[in-house]
């Protein structure tokens, strides 16, 4: 086979079992959140946290328990770091520094999984299990409470209550990431992937650094996580054996993102509202796909880092997956891709991971676009605009801008001081414009919780590892805030009937809208900064 | 300008035929108005006034960045930079003050109206005072004879007085106003024109209709409409997104080893943040507003007219909004063996001399159906008419010997046929009148309700637009059926009390459906007032006009219409413009990102597709484009986006194809041919 024919061939598995997976998950999700029984397990839970579990939150409510709930995972996550010397398995690793530790913790919690540590040299299997794996699950199932909390603003009518935080969290960890995440260990270990307790094994002499993989590899991508327990991340054998492995991994980052489109469907009780975002979704991400792998396939880069073992279709899918939803695993270096592989790579992260994006967060950023979107044509066919039976007013459309907002701010922000700081010239290994596209890269990847690297540029120094800290942190929270308190506007009002007036929001029309709208943002605000780094690199 | 309020009846007529049309436009713009306008434009450079505006308000201050620069460091291209952002502040500036214009030239002839009036006030022991007319309050009650000026808005509540009520209506034919009924309000500047009547006065000296309408039109006290807000909201954050942008650049162009200019980077954020749509979104509000007045439909608010476009039921009553008021004769049917044209020559005589609406249809159908002639001969002049009275319930005429009469049914003997023929007529949902000469029925005129032309055609729009029309009328089921079919609307409430329609109105409401209606009497004020958009007729009690929410001063309930099409065109003017804004910016960044980094990466080159002479000249042009366009939009932003009614979906296709596309396109061949100019200037390299 050409590696043409089996690029499309594994392009062609992945996409048949999506679908296969798409009904069946999507509608689980949607009973998971609909129903009102709780089982034994979680009763127990709430007990223990002393949760009432019938009681509904109001948006603000909701949003303290996020708040809280990261916070105290921020400070649990630093404080397992800082005295890991104590902990067993920490093969002498010792502390992590302050900087790194604060740096992990918000990037773990932020469902990130950016990392500024060599995994295998500085986290302990504590850390690992106690520490980074937890928060792969919960802050996966954080996106997912949040996501179902603004459905609900939808398809509520006068109420102030969006349902209860913890109920969500609880179940989307325990009903839906904890057993797809078991299975799909089990089946990765079955290719190979490794489970030891052990710090690493001789290989010819060698010793290679090996950990309990398997159990984090499946959360890491189901979750949209991303965080390597390894430095290589997907890219080592350990972490993924082979291409069916690699297959697995990449179905894993889109499976629930994908899949969540039709539990918004079967929530809003119109399934082709979630059909038409999950079009949109599917045809941006294809589109980059066809960038990437045709700019990988025509690029005349030397093979310098080049991912050799899965060759340039199969790293060219996983990197547009893993870019188009939050993830940020790696099977490949992005930083050795050409000047328009690379800046594919980087636009996926700054259309604002929504093509699928992350777990729960694609859906909700989708949707706050489409809010845009809906306003700007509600207003073009002379009604006030709705969405899906809710006006758009000014509280509606204030707190979607704010949430739209919040990532280009801190990105640019950020990527601004660090372009002129004198230390940075120290940290990158490029000069010119693939430095600031290294740089760029950095901080699209902080603001928008993906946490893939560019790699070529050391960020352990104070300043990268607090700006990015900060970047992850005002990029997750300000969005979810925005997002819940239009929930909870939404919730609030009554329901607009669907008249012969209305503009349908299930056909090509609104598809292409929306499209536009997500491509035409992030163009407008990044294509000054690109054009200095990608553009000009991609020119050349 | 003329004032748009005081036409003569020939302009009126002009005005309704244009309306056929669809056409909401409105006055016409001339670029006159643009120099007349010009030193309120100059005013509005108050950065206090700016503020107002976040979009402008940041060019503002970019403006003022430039300048100091450009002063102090001098060169054809920062000074003309400097120049060409103040133009943009300059021309919004004046897009406000034109639409401002117009609206103070619409406030000026409805302040006309408002002559001071010294009002003869009655005292309580009955005897008169004289107090000017703004010291009037709520209940006073003042004496208006002929020749004097109504002091002040209110309802006659004692004798009857034709009155002139041009000032306000443009309609130069006086009417009556009546204590008692549905005919009793009047407003404050009409003249009396005969007899004496006596106004209780229903507002106070300032909060009349037409003070409210002066301060709405004039713009000072404009309170900015929910979309409005929302819309200024999207675009303030667009401008904070490419303030981010641009601030942003720098530093990254520093890394690159090309630090741009301040004026550059301005230059650069004038051109992005959405500016067409800032400078103009006042200028579209206030003309929205004007643009009802020209209308003759007075609004308390302008979140009354954005409602307008969102109205899904329109309540409308059947009686002189789908039919003529009057029923009319449609068919003559003979009986007895009569001949088809002796009947109706019997209808013609006995219909001569009747004045009233019906007899008057009989005989326009003699003339139109058998080419009888209107007018008595002068044999026939002769005759002598009998009236209707009570007793009798018929009318006719009595000539040579022959009497013809016309009348209901029950006031004659009939036989089997006609009573056939009359029961048939009342099923169909029309009146019956029996014809008889000499106590001998001829046969049986039809009268029935006639629906106005091109009704039918009017409903199909709104269909088109997802407005559900429901006619209200006292008639049976069985007739309101008859005539709801005929004139196509969507259903019909009939044998309906002023109760029921209240609550239709908060069925539909309730469902979330936002409901349009127009009413005049008393009983219709609470319906008016629960509606969304209610709409009295100005010939209509105060009780009415206090109730809703317009006035139409032409009082033509069809009206509603009209400003459905009117609200909904303002939002679309502001969707479509925005649209347009935000599509340019893509032209200007392949003009200015290649001017700014060319010089760093030679490659970036490449995207100088307009081919632009210099880095300075591709900056400058496009900078230029960006004020001129405002002004180019100008006459559309008053006008408003032309509106058809079809599907949401068309239109959405139809405005992102214009404005969307369009909005792409034109950049690039604007800033291309400015370019050819502006390379000529010395000095731009």
């Amino acid at each position: 086979m050409s590696p043409l024919v089996a690029g499309l061939a594994q392009v062609g598995i992945l996409l048949v079992a999506l679908a296969a997976a798409y009904r069946p998950l999507g509608d689980y999700m949607a009973r998971v959140f609909g129903s009102e029984k709780h089982s034994k397990l979680e009763l127990a839970i709430y007990r223990l946290g002393r949760v009432n579990p019938d009681a509904e939150q109001k948006w603000s409510t909701y949003a303290y328990g996020v708040l809280g709930f990261s916070f105290v995972s921020v400070v649990l996550l630093y404080v397992l770091q800082r005295i890991q010397s104590v902990l067993p398995f920490d093969f002498g690793r010792g502390n992590v520094p302050p900087g790194m530790a604060f740096n992990t913790a918000v990037s773990f919690v932020t469902n990130t999984n950016w990392q500024s540590y060599v995994p295998e040299t500085v986290m302990g299997h504590t850390v690992q299990m106690v520490g980074l794996t937890v928060q792969n699950f919960v802050s996966a199932a954080v996106g997912l409470a949040v996501a179902v909390a603004l459905v609900r603003g939808f398809v509520r009518s006068q109420t102030d209550r969006l349902g209860n935080f913890w109920v969500d969290l609880v179940r989307g960890t325990i009903r839906i990431l904890l057993p797809l995440a078991f299975l799909f260990a089990i089946a990765l270990i079955a290719l190979g992937v490794t489970m030891s307790l052990k710090s690493g094994v001789d290989v010819d002499g060698q010793t290679v650094a090996n950990a309990p993989i398997a159990s984090q590899e499946a959360i890491k991508e189901l979750g949209t996580n991303g965080g390597g327990v390894l430095n290589a991340n997907s890219a080592h054998p350990f972490e993924n054996p082979d291409e069916w492995s690699n297959l697995i991994e990449i179905f894993l980052l889109l499976v629930i993102p994908v899949a969540l489109t039709r539990t918004f469907g079967q929530l809003v009780g119109n399934r082709k509202q979630g059909y038409v975002l999950l079009s949109v979704m599917g045809l941006i991400w294809g589109a980059m796909l066809a960038v990437i792998w045709a700019a990988e396939a025509n690029g005349l880069r030397p093979l310098e880092g080049k991912e050799l073992r899965f060759g340039i279709p199969a790293s060219a899918l996983f990197a547009n997956s893993t870019t188009g939803t939050s993830t940020g695993a790696i099977n490949s270096l992005h930083d050795s891709f050409t000047g328009l592989g690379g800046g594919g790579t980087m636009l996926n992260m700054l259309f604002g991971e929504m093509t699928p994006g992350g777990v729960g967060t694609g859906l909700y950023s989708i949707l706050v676009m489409a809010i845009i979107a809906m306003f700007l044509a509600g207003l073009m066919v002379g009604r006030t605009p709705e969405y899906l039976g809710k006006k758009l007013g000014r509280k509606e459309v204030t707190a979607a801008a704010v949430s739209i907002l919040a990532m280009p701010t801190v990105l640019l922000i950020g990527a601004g001081i660090a372009a002129i700081l004198p230390s940075t010239q120290a940290a990158l290994n490029n000069p010119g414009s693939h430095g600031l596209s290294e740089i760029l890269y950095a901080y699209a990847s902080a603001s928008n919780n993906n946490g893939s690297a560019f790699a070529g540029i050391t960020v352990t120094n104070d300043w990268f590892q607090a700006s990015l800290g900060i970047c992850m942190a005002f990029g997750r929270f300000i969005p979810i805030i925005a997002v819940l308190a239009l929930a909870g506007s939404l919730a609030a009002q009554k329901k607009v009937p669907v008249t012969a007036g209305t503009l349908p929001t299930t056909g090509p029309l609104f598809a292409t809208l929306l499209g536009g709208s997500i491509v035409l943002v992030a163009a407008l605000t990044f294509v000054p900064a690109l054009a200095l780094g990608p553009i000009a690199e991609a020119l050349l | 300008m003329t004032s748009t309020l005081q036409r003569t009846p020939e302009e009126i007529r002009d005005r309704h035929a244009e309306n056929l049309g669809h056409q909401v436009g409105s006055g016409i713009f001339t670029p006159r108005q643009l120099l007349t306008s010009f030193p309120d434009a100059l005013r509005k450079f108050d950065p206090r006034y700016q503020l107002r505006n976040p979009v402008m308000f940041v060019v503002w201050v970019g403006s003022l960045l430039v300048t100091v620069f450009a002063v102090t460091d001098p060169s054809v291209f920062s000074i003309a930079v400097a120049l060409w952002l103040w133009f943009t502040v300059l021309f919004a500036n004046l897009a406000e003050a034109v639409a401002e214009g117009r609206g103070k030239a619409q406030a000026d002839s409805l302040r006309r109206t408002k002559k001071d009036a010294i009002a003869r006030r009655l005292t309580e022991d009955g005897s008169e005072e004289r107090v000017p007319g703004t010291e009037l309050r709520i209940g006073d009650l003042v004496v208006v004879e002929a020749g004097e000026i109504i002091p002040g808005d209110g309802d006659v509540v004692e004798g009857i007085a034709t009155v002139d009520e041009s000032a306000i209506t443009g309609e130069s034919a006086p009417v009556i106003r009546e204590s008692g009924g549905d005919r009793c309000a009047v407003t404050g500047g009409t003249t009396v024109l005969s007899d004496r009547i006596v106004v209780r006065i229903t507002t106070k000296p300032g909060e009349s209709f037409v003070d409210r309408m002066i301060a709405l039109v004039e713009g000072a006290e404009r309170q900015k409409t929910p979309n409005e807000i929302a819309l200024t909201i999207l675009l303030s954050t667009l401008t904070i997104i490419f303030l981010l942008a641009v601030v942003a650049l720098q530093p990254f162009a520093i890394y690159s080893g090309g630090e741009q200019s301040v004026i550059v980077l301005t230059a650069l954020l004038v051109c992005l943040i959405p500016t067409t749509i800032g400078a103009l979104l006042s200028a579209i509000g206030i003309a929205g507003m004007d643009r009802l007045v020209q209308r003759n439909v007075l609004a308390t608010s302008g979140k009354a007219v954005e409602a307008a476009g969102d109205i899904d039921t329109l309540l409308l009553d059947k009686t002189g909004t789908i039919t003529w008021g009057n029923r009319r004769a449609t068919e003559f049917i003979a009986a007895n063996g009569t001949d088809e044209r002796v009947l109706a020559e019997a209808c013609r005589l006995s219909s001569l001399a009747d004045g009233t609406p019906e007899g008057r249809s009989v005989v326009e159908l003699c003339v139109e159906k058998y080419g009888l002639s209107a007018e008595p001969t002068d044999a026939e002049k002769v005759g002598e008419f009998v009236s209707f009275t009570a007793q009798t319930r018929m009318s006719g005429i009595d000539l040579n010997g022959r009497s013809i009469r016309k009348g209901a049914a029950s006031a004659f003997t009939t036989s089997g046929e006609v009573q056939a023929i009359v029961d048939k007529i009342s099923e169909d949902g029309g009146t019956p009148l029996v014809v008889a000469e000499n106590d001998e029925v001829l046969g049986v005129i039809r009268l029935s309700d006639v629906v106005k032309p091109g009704m039918k055609a009017r409903f199909a729009e709104l269909r088109a637009m997802g407005i559900r029309t429901v006619m209200v009328t006292g008639d049976n089921p069985l007739t309101a059926k008859a005539i709801a079919a005929e004139a196509g609307v969507d259903d019909f409430l009939a044998e309906a009390k002023p109760e029921d329609k209240m609550a239709l109105i908060r069925k539909e409401q309730e469902g979330g459906r936002l409901v349009a209606m127009t009413g005049d009497g008393t009983n219709d004020a609470p319906a008016l007032a629960q509606s969304d958009v209610g709409v009295a007729m100005n010939t209509g009690t105060s009780a009415a006009k206090e109730a809703g929410n317009m006035v139409d001063l032409d009082s033509d309930p069809t009206k509603l219409i009209e400003i459905v099409e009117i609200g909904k065109q303002l939002l679309i003017t502001r969707g479509a413009l925005t649209t347009f804004s935000v599509a340019n910016d893509l032209a200007k960044y392949f003009a200015i990102l290649p001017a700014m980094f060319a010089a760093i990466y030679p490659a970036l080159g490449q995207l100088n597709i307009m081919r632009l002479a210099t880095p300075q000249s591709a900056i400058l042009s496009a900078v230029i484009f960006n004020a001129l366009i405002i002004v180019a939009l100008i006459p559309l932003a008053l006008k408003g986006v032309r509106y058809r009614p079809s599907s949401a979906s068309a239109l959405l296709r139809r405005n992102l194809l214009i404005y969307g596309l369009g909005g792409i396109v034109t950049p690039f061949a604007g800033i291309w041919l400015i370019d050819l100019l502006v390379r000529l200037i010395p000095g731009i390299d």
